[in-house]
């Protein structure tokens, strides 16, 4: 209480910028965001950062401070040393607008891209059941807030900047909740395979790290979604079941829309 | 300013807001083959509706089949102290069960029944299990529902678009002016019906559980445009909110907490909310301890106090912490670490075992929860008629917290997104209407398309002038000090004096910087529904000379029956400032009147609204 701390924070847009110090004095239990909109509401007006429910619900305040990505709302002040210095920039793996503020359009783009959700016929009493252990591990992708630090953490798309050829860890985790999903009968397999890019994602575990939900991004969504395009496209044992059963799954993707 | 050259989009149906209400909205205008568009002022899937926790409210009767529309509009009706429009109540609970359907058949994955079906959970003023979840995350699993279906129903999605005014031409809306957060840029959108899902103006008070988009931009801009606003005077308290740190004051602890066990104590440690059940709800409410712990297992006990209704359990923790048996900080205990195992906890509040965690370094599974009253919701808001949801001015409609008339004095927790829901298809299929029923298309002059912008280009070139942050921290106090869960008529005069004051001051704001992504800007002109809104609650507030659901007075307190006959209605007079009037209420179909009013025995055994139609 009545202490002070330093914060270096990027202002700047497209056309260059640099970071920029401000002293904040401190409150109990204040986190990030709290500081970043102190200084917003005194000393810098036009300071740029997107947040809401400053809760964690939101994924809105997503940035990298002091190098790592997360949500400003859920990163406690105290977490750091008493004396640590903090700062903060806007997620590097999409364009800069200005400030903290990123243009994470390309993520729209690709969840429109994603063949939705189609259900199956109800059972006979007209009612459709699904039962509790069916759904839980397509209940833990939807609790996917949309923060996208999967996103901008993933080397795929950061560093080799193939958002070309790989939709990210995120929708990912989307197309294995459509896939898992009890009720559905779309068959993405395909694409995901040639179009969402799969085979991109060699499985370095970054973006399960950083989610803040929790969400096993890599173990549950996206190795089983590969094991399925395996299964789907190399596996001589299922090809011999398709021959003798007569079940004809697609290999052959569909044309999507291509909007990068 | 050349009219001509500002980026200009024509659409059948404008739908402000992506939220669960304009979401909805817009899925039914394009289905009706309305060329449809939405503008929002966050990403979309980042609005209010994202963080609702609880549950949605629909009778489905899938915990316990006692439950059906009559029970759900009787609670309705009686959480809202009778002052609710009855056709809204009555479309709300009929409705509500299959638009939460058609949310699974879009992919909504809520939580299951042992026999597959979706799981409801008890909630605060509804007698059955009601609330169809998905344990304490279900205003996500709503928004991105829509969203995920929206995309592909070809509608024009208009992310970081705050519209800044409504168009006319003559009496019938023309459009609307927006600028783009992301450039400062303006766009004109000339359309043929606006509908408005802008939700509430929680921050106009210091302590709140909403976020920096609810500034009323909705009633002011409607309110502007010569539509009536109705109710106003009832602001929601939450009566849980968080108390410490200082640094999350207000955020918003469900009453999923209450719902699955959580119980309320004083300083002194006892369960207090026995000492408050107001009459009305006695003979439905246990009124010992033991009795309390017997529910829900034991079919014929009565529901514990700390699942009356909010008004009740926000005067009650407000009145212990007066009576100096409060928390540490300032509000009381809720424990359900002494009532329910820690790994139920974390499986049915997940998000409130992590927000406290993260938040407040507390394990709740462990040890209770400091809380206190949060402003939380609107009950009032834009009037509409109820089937269509049209307002008076023709094209323009409401939905959503920012329309008023289902709620009446108090909302019944989990009745906002099933209202979400119900009504913002009612709207989009009442805009289809209207605008088929047209036969020429409106087209605003230019002078209220530069009389607009002109306005928020001002707060850019002023040479000086004052901070917009500051000037609405001091409508917060203002509002929080007079304005609050108690009122009284001195009170809300000075509060009506000093926003006056305010909006005087709010005519030389300045914001510093360009126009690309200024939120100082942006402020600046949220400002103005701020006040707006706060004027018009304090008008009000003022008139109603009663105590009734979530508004206090106590200079007058207690129900008056004459009180009971009349909703406000306010509008703008020809000096800009709000009139305000006492509007007397249709009376209901005989069928609504007789099972509002029913005792619970009589409206189960079917001695009271066997009659009642089903349909709508
Ligand atoms: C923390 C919390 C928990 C809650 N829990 C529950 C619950 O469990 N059950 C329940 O029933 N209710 C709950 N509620 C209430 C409920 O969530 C809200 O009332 C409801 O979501 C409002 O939905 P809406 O569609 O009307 O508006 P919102 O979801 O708030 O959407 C408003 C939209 O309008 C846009 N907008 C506003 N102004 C402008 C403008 N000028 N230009 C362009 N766009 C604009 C916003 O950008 C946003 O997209 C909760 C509320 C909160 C805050
Ligand atoms: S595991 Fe795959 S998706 Fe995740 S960060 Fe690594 S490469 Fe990217
Ligand atoms: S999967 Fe996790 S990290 Fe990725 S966007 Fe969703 S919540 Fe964020
Ligand atoms: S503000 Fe919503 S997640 Fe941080």
């Amino acid at each position: 209480m009545g202490s002070e701390r330093t914060f270096h924070i990027w202002r700047g847009d497209a056309s260059g910028g640099e970071f920029k110090t401000y002293r904040v004095p401190v409150d109990q239990g204040m986190v990030v965001l709290d500081a970043i909109l102190r200084v917003q509401a005194t000393q810098a007006n036009d300071l740029g950062v997107r947040w809401n429910c400053k809760a964690g619900k939101c994924g809105s305040c997503s940035m990298e401070i002091n190098g790592k990505p997360r949500l400003a709302c859920m990163t406690r002040l105290n977490t750091f040393g008493p004396d640590t210095e903090i700062t903060v920039q806007p997620l590097k793996t999409f364009p800069l607008i200005k400030d903290l503020v990123t243009d994470v359009s390309w993520n729209y783009r690709q969840n429109e891209r994603i063949p939705p959700f189609k259900i199956g016929e109800p059972g006979p009493d007209g009612q459709y059941r699904m039962y509790q252990e069916d759904v839980d591990r397509v209940q833990e992708f939807r609790k996917c807030i949309e923060c996208f630090l999967c996103q901008d953490v993933c080397h795929v798309l950061r560093d080799r900047d193939r958002k070309d050829a790989f939709v990210g860890p995120r929708f990912m985790a989307r197309l294995a909740s459509l896939e898992m999903h009890p009720l559905d009968v779309e068959d993405r397999i395909p694409e995901i395979k040639a179009i969402f890019g799969s085979g991109m994602c060699n499985i370095t575990r970054c973006c399960t790290e950083v989610c803040p939900e929790h969400i096993q991004i890599t173990d549950n969504a996206i190795i089983p979604l590969k094991e399925r395009v395996v299964d789907r496209y190399y596996d001589p044992l299922q090809r011999l079941v398709r021959a003798i059963t007569g079940r004809k799954l697609r290999t052959r993707p569909r044309k999507l829309p291509m909007k990068s | 300013m050349n009219v001509s050259e500002i980026q200009t989009f024509e659409h059948d149906v404008l739908v402000i807001g992506a939220g669960g209400a304009g979401l909805c909205a817009a899925i039914e205008a394009s289905a009706q083959g309305m060329d449809t568009a939405v503008v929002c002022k966050s990403l979309l899937g980042k609005a209010h509706t994202v963080m609702a926790e609880g549950g949605m409210a629909a009778a489905m009767g899938n915990v316990d089949a006692r439950d059906n529309w009559k029970i759900h509009f009787r609670d309705t009706m009686r959480g809202g102290k009778f002052l609710n429009q009855w056709r809204m109540a009555e479309l709300h609970a009929k409705l509500a069960p299959e638009r939460v359907r058609e949310l699974e058949r879009w992919g909504a994955v809520f939580d299951r029944t042992k026999d597959g079906l979706i799981a409801q959970r008890n909630f605060g003023g509804h007698r059955y299990p009601r609330l169809a979840h998905v344990g304490d995350r279900t205003g996500l699993e709503l928004i991105r529902t829509l969203q995920d279906h929206g995309v592909h129903q070809g509608i024009t999605f208009h992310m970081e678009c705050t519209a800044l005014g409504l168009l006319k031409d003559g009496d019938r809306i023309a459009g609307a002016c927006a600028y783009w957060r992301e450039t400062g840029r303006f766009v004109i959108f000339r359309a043929k019906a606006v509908i408005l899902a802008t939700g509430g103006a929680g921050k106009a008070w210091r302590i709140t559980s909403n976020s920096w988009e609810y500034t009323g931009d909705g009633f002011a801009m409607a309110y502007d445009a010569g539509a009536e606003l109705m109710d106003m005077e009832f602001t929601q308290f939450h009566p849980t909110g968080m108390v410490w740190p200082p640094s999350v004051r207000g955020t918003l602890v469900t009453e999923g907490v209450r719902g699955e066990g959580g119980i309320l104590k004083n300083s002194e440690g006892e369960r207090f909310m026995f000492r408050y059940i107001p009459e009305r709800f006695a003979p439905e409410t246990a009124d010992t301890i033991e009795e309390a712990d017997r529910w829900p297992d034991d079919p014929n006990a009565r529901r514990p106090p700390e699942l009356l209704t909010r008004d009740v359990v926000a005067r009650a923790i407000l009145a212990e912490v007066k009576a100096g048996r409060g928390s540490p900080h300032g509000g009381a205990f809720l424990d359900i670490a002494s009532r329910r195992p820690a790994d139920y906890i974390k499986r049915k509040l997940p998000s409130m075992y992590h927000q406290f965690k993260e938040l407040a370094e507390l394990d709740i599974t462990k040890e209770p929860m400091e809380v206190g009253p949060t402003m939380h919701y609107f009950m009032g808001g834009i009037r509409v008629d109820p089937d269509t949801e049209m307002t008076n001015v023709p094209g323009l409609f409401a939905c959503g917290e920012c329309a008023a008339g289902l709620h009446g004095a108090n909302r019944l927790g989990g009745n906002s997104l099933s209202d979400l829901i119900v009504f913002g298809k009612l709207a989009g299929t009442g805009a289809a209407e209207y605008v088929r029923s047209l036969s020429s298309s409106p087209k605003a002059d230019d002078e209220q398309i530069t009389a607009i912008f002109r306005a928020a280009t001002d707060i850019l070139n002023r040479e000086s002038g004052e901070n917009p942050y500051l000037l609405h921290e001091e409508l917060q106090d203002t509002m929080q000090e007079l304005v609050g869960i108690v009122r009284t008529g001195e009170q809300l005069s000075e509060a009506i004096e000093r926003i006056g004051v305010l909006k005087k001051r709010a005519q030389n704001l300045k914001a510093h910087g360009t126009s690309q992504y200024n939120p100082g800007w942006h402020e600046a002109i949220s400002v103005h529904s701020l006040l707006t809104a706060a004027d018009i609650v304090a008008h009000a507030a003022l008139v109603r000379e009663e105590s009734r659901g979530a508004h206090t007075r106590l200079d007058f307190e207690g129900e008056r029956e004459e009180w009971g006959k009349v909703n406000l209605v306010v509008r703008k007079g020809a000096d800009g400032r709000p009139v305000v009037e006492k509007v007397e209420r249709t009376p209901p179909p005989r069928y609504l009147e007789e099972i509002a009013y029913a005792k619970i025995e009589e409206l189960e055994s079917g001695k009271v609204g066997a009659d009642a139609p089903d349909g709508v």
